[in-house]
């Protein structure tokens, strides 16, 4: 079986059952991406099909067997995008490990939307959960990357204030 | 999170096996670590157990807690390379394997910046005064003239040698005596008090960051374990045929429990190995087992709060702390307003489920896991092998949140057992049910009130009444109430000026394996006394902040013993880290004044507040909330802290923001329920945690400047958040909500 996976086609052996997201770690080592949940409730393992935000532990790799697959490794090759920039100038991990899918999650949701609301923010970035409570700053950092105003809202020294 | 009084604590030793590390630090501290297997990585010269310097300058430093998302794998670097005068651009940090020899690394009890924050700093003024020495040594200039700086030592006379220079010589000299050190004036701080971005943070934006799932070792196994559905469950039979012909499965194995109390051994249950993870699920799928009942396998959680507030309501308990005569002041009373509260059992749901890596090789054993306590799972592991504990490495991975969950070693023992019966390396990963299903449980709680009001409105007495299964029921079967431990946790050590006041704890058997969830019993204990203080407030017709500022009264340290109460002080002398009155107001003041509290507010609309003094900390937490047509949603929450000095202030207030979620997130929505022993939740749709739209737009942390010594951080800002709401809804509403979660009571 063959998958494009971050513009390159990947050859593997797996059942057409197989989860994508057990297809990516445990048969490609792309452990990026991460698992949560298992049924889709968390965003922790959000790639990216076609462009669009797909949950990869309810995709079989038959299901993305002609459909292109973008993985946390593959949305820069240097972890130059823009909302990895603005990731790190809010400070916005904690433990860190929800942050591939909400990155996939927020990176799909300026590529369709260069300008969301707040409430389209919340709606879009609604899947994927945070145990550590980062959505404050993952809300400010997805508006600096569109908004001048957002981005003297949180970081930095002085009041905490996300 | 667990923290013991001294005397608690040598007895939880004792029960859970753990032994206590000493500190073996500075002057006798070992050298060439990585020689000796300790660390996978340093290179360079050691100085001292937690610093080399490599010829090139890079400076290693050790992190020694584990890393769960609050920065301190940073936090206590940062520390050592400003006392060392190290350029943070030159440092490496390196995560330390469990090794006694680093002292504690069990990260629990928001204890590390507390615990390590002076002999970070020791460590770090042992390396610059080696250098100092060195650099005195190769001029032949005495030490006195030569002087750290910035990744170099300076001479009067101008000239200067790096640090990558100095290093071999440096290395060789004698170690200096810890009396002897210099430390740096603070007003010379370089890096602490300073927003020092985390050294994981490109890692973790970029996918790199290696968490426990993510370790790979070469013919790997992985292992999905189907676990008895209640307590002390055995395995009656199982079938493993069809599981065994699922491709890709290789074995299917039983894991016998041990007898007795849970404590850290795994539950009873069946493994199945296979080359992926799709496999083992998918096989473990295909097994029949049949579970043999036990004591614990008609457990209701409902029945069993009914049962302790049915305790708490109906007599007096074993008194905890008692003064004055609280039974003729109620009697006296103008008026009496009571209260019971109920809060449900709690799973910790971390975002990475708990997950270890073993491979068990000719007498050793090597480990892989997310965990907060490294040593006890090197000594866990060692046991239930029968090896040497010096025969046992743990490598310490991320951890993807750990809440207390992660500091039971019980899935390394797992992922042990497997690796060394079917003789290749095991990743034993737990499923999101599992997880939820299989969790050390927080306690649930049933808390009785009552107070007494004079004609004033003032208080003339406080009753507090307990009920909720203790932790020590975990690993002591025969421990079945809470005592001046944990009571210390916001329920006995309440700093009211109240002229009668008694605590009582009542038996609560427990039918589940008991853990610590961030901020462990202060949750419940936060909830009951926090809503209780606004209830009398609102009966004494008060303001609720002045009310509070009112009940903690005058300026003065407390410790309790003349009203017969062991206050824990979470392990310190009161004379070291003192009860002070004026701090817990401070917060409530400085609070108050950055919000516009007594505003009027529309319809529907309100503000309430609360108070916690826990590990050391004091935290005011204020919440506004919006309640229409059965539906709630929280807008503002505003939070002080005052932990003493802070290293990582960035870090600090991330703690602040996700702490108070973490607080919101089990107020809206938090519950494990039980029917027949099991438990009724499996994943996030039934256990749901905050979402960002629950989230409130306006979430704002205020840290109060001091320069005493480090209190917590990761857990204070928790308990007061479940209170503050809930007295926010009432403030809205009229309505008092005297049982969490809230989504019973509103659409959330």
């Amino acid at each position: 079986m063959k998958l494009t996976i971050n513009g390159k086609l990947r050859e593997l052996d797996a059942e057409p059952d197989m989860p994508l997201l057990w297809a990516l770690r445990d048969l490609l080592g792309l452990r990026g991406t991460k698992y949560g949940c298992g049924k889709g409730l968390c965003g922790a393992c959000t790639v990216h099909l076609d462009g669009q935000p797909r949950r990869s532990c309810q995709l079989t790799v038959a299901d993305v067997a002609s459909g292109k697959v973008t993985t946390i490794e593959g949305l820069s090759a240097d972890g130059s995008h823009p909302l990895q920039q603005a990731w790190r100038e809010f400070n916005v991990p904690q433990c860190g490990y929800c942050q591939s899918g909400q990155l996939m999650s927020a990176s799909a949701l300026l590529a369709s939307n260069s300008n969301p609301s707040d409430e389209e923010i919340s709606s879009a970035m609604a899947g994927n959960l945070c145990r550590c409570g980062t959505y404050p700053r993952i809300r400010s950092a997805i508006k600096s990357t569109f908004t001048d105003a957002a981005a003297s809202a949180t970081g930095g020294t002085g009041e905490g204030a996300a | 999170m667990s923290t013991f009084s001294v005397v608690s604590r040598r007895r939880f030793l004792q029960l859970t096996g753990l032994t206590a590390s000493g500190l073996v630090l500075g002057a006798v501290a070992p050298r060439n670590l990585a020689l000796a297997g300790i660390l996978d990585e340093a290179q360079g010269s050691q100085l001292n157990v937690f610093v080399s310097v490599a010829t090139d300058g890079t400076v290693e430093i050790i992190a020694h807690r584990s890393e769960m998302g609050t920065g301190i794998r940073t936090g206590l670097p940062q520390v050592v390379a400003d006392e060392m005068e190290a350029d943070w651009q030159q440092v490496k940090v390196i995560q330390a394997h469990a090794d006694s020899r680093y002292g504690s690394q069990n990260t629990d009890g928001s204890r590390s910046v507390r615990d390590f924050y002076h002999i970070m700093r020791q460590m770090g003024a042992a390396a610059r005064t080696l250098l100092e020495q060195a650099a005195a040594a190769t001029w032949q200039v005495p030490v006195e003239e030569c002087t750290a700086r910035n990744h170099a030592v300076h001479h009067s006379s101008g000239r200067s040698l790096g640090f990558g220079a100095l290093a071999a010589k440096a290395a060789e000299l004698p170690l200096p005596a810890l009396e002897s050190l210099r430390l740096k004036d603070t007003a010379n701080f370089r890096y602490i008090g300073k927003d020092v971005p985390i050294v994981d943070l490109r890692d973790m934006t970029t996918g790199k960051a290696t968490y426990g799932i993510d370790v790979h070792v070469p013919e790997m196994l992985y292992a999905s374990i189907e676990r008895t559905p209640w307590l002390q469950g055995r395995i009656v039979s199982y079938d493993s045929a069809a599981a065994l012909e699922v491709k890709g499965v290789l074995d299917v194995v039983e894991l016998k429990a041990v007898d007795g109390a849970p404590g850290f051994n795994p539950i009873e249950g069946v493994a199945v190995l296979a080359t992926n993870n799709h496999s083992a699920l998918k096989g473990r799928a295909a097994l029949k087992v049949r579970w043999r009942e036990s004591d614990h396998s008609s457990h209701n959680a409902e029945a069993y709060l009914d049962e302790l507030v049915a305790r708490v309501e109906g007599g007096a308990g074993e008194v905890a702390r008692q003064r004055g005569d609280v039974d003729a002041a109620l009697a006296s009373a103008a008026s009496v307003v009571e209260a019971t509260y109920r809060t449900p059992y709690l799973a910790h749901a971390s975002m990475e489920p708990p997950v270890a890596t073993a491979r068990v090789t000719d007498e050793r054993c090597e480990i892989w896991a997310c965990t907060q306590t490294p040593q006890a799972t090197q000594q866990a592991v060692a046991k239930t092998l029968e090896l040497d504990v010096s025969a046992v490495t743990v490598h310490v991975t991320l951890l993807g949140g750990g809440f207390g969950r992660k500091a039971k070693p019980d899935f390394s023992v797992e992922a042990a057992r497997l690796a060394a019966h079917v003789g290749k390396p095991v990743q034993v990963v737990w499923s999101r049910e599992d997880d939820i299903r299989h969790d050390y449980f927080h306690a649930c709680s049933a808390q009785h009130f009552k107070g007494a009001l004079d004609e004033d409105g003032n208080v003339t007495a406080w009753l507090g009444r307990q009920a909720a299964p203790p932790i020590e029921s975990t690993f002591d079967r025969s421990v079945r109430i809470n005592g001046a431990n944990w009571l210390s946790q916001s329920f006995a050590s309440v700093p009211f000026a109240v002229p009668n006041l008694r605590v009582e704890s009542h038996e609560a058997p427990a039918h589940v394996r008991i853990g610590w969830l961030r901020s462990v019993y202060n949750i419940p204990y936060a909830f009951g006394v926090g809503s209780f203080v606004d209830e009398l407030a609102h009966a004494a017709g008060r303001d609720p902040a002045e009310f509070w500022l009112e009940l903690i009264g005058e300026d003065r340290l407390l410790d309790f013993k003349d009203e017969g109460f062991e206050y824990s002080n979470y392990g310190r002398s009161i004379t070291e880290y003192p009860f002070a009155t004026a701090r817990t107001k401070g917060v409530i003041r400085e609070l108050v004044a950055s919000i516009p509290w007594g505003e009027k507010l529309p319809q529907g609309q309100g503000w309430g507040l609360s108070v916690a003094n826990s590990f050391l900390s004091n935290v005011a937490v204020a919440s506004k909330v919006d309640v229409r047509d059965g539906r709630l949603r929280v807008l503002e929450l505003h939070g002080v802290i005052d932990a003493g000095r802070v290293i990582n202030p960035d870090r600090v207030h991330a703690q602040m923001e996700g702490g108070m979620i973490f607080g919101l997130s089990l107020a809206l929505n938090g519950e494990i329920t039980f029917a027949g022993g099991e438990a009724q939740q499996s994943n996030f749709h039934d256990y749901p945690i905050a979402r960002m739209d629950q989230v409130p737009a306006v979430i704002r942390s205020h840290i109060v400047s001091s320069e005493t010594a480090p209190t917590g951080v990761g857990e204070p800002p928790t308990p007061p958040t479940a209170p503050a709401i809930a007295n926010a809804v009432f403030a809205a509403t009229g309505k008092r909500i005297r049982e969490l979660p809230l989504s019973k009571h509103f659409d959330v």
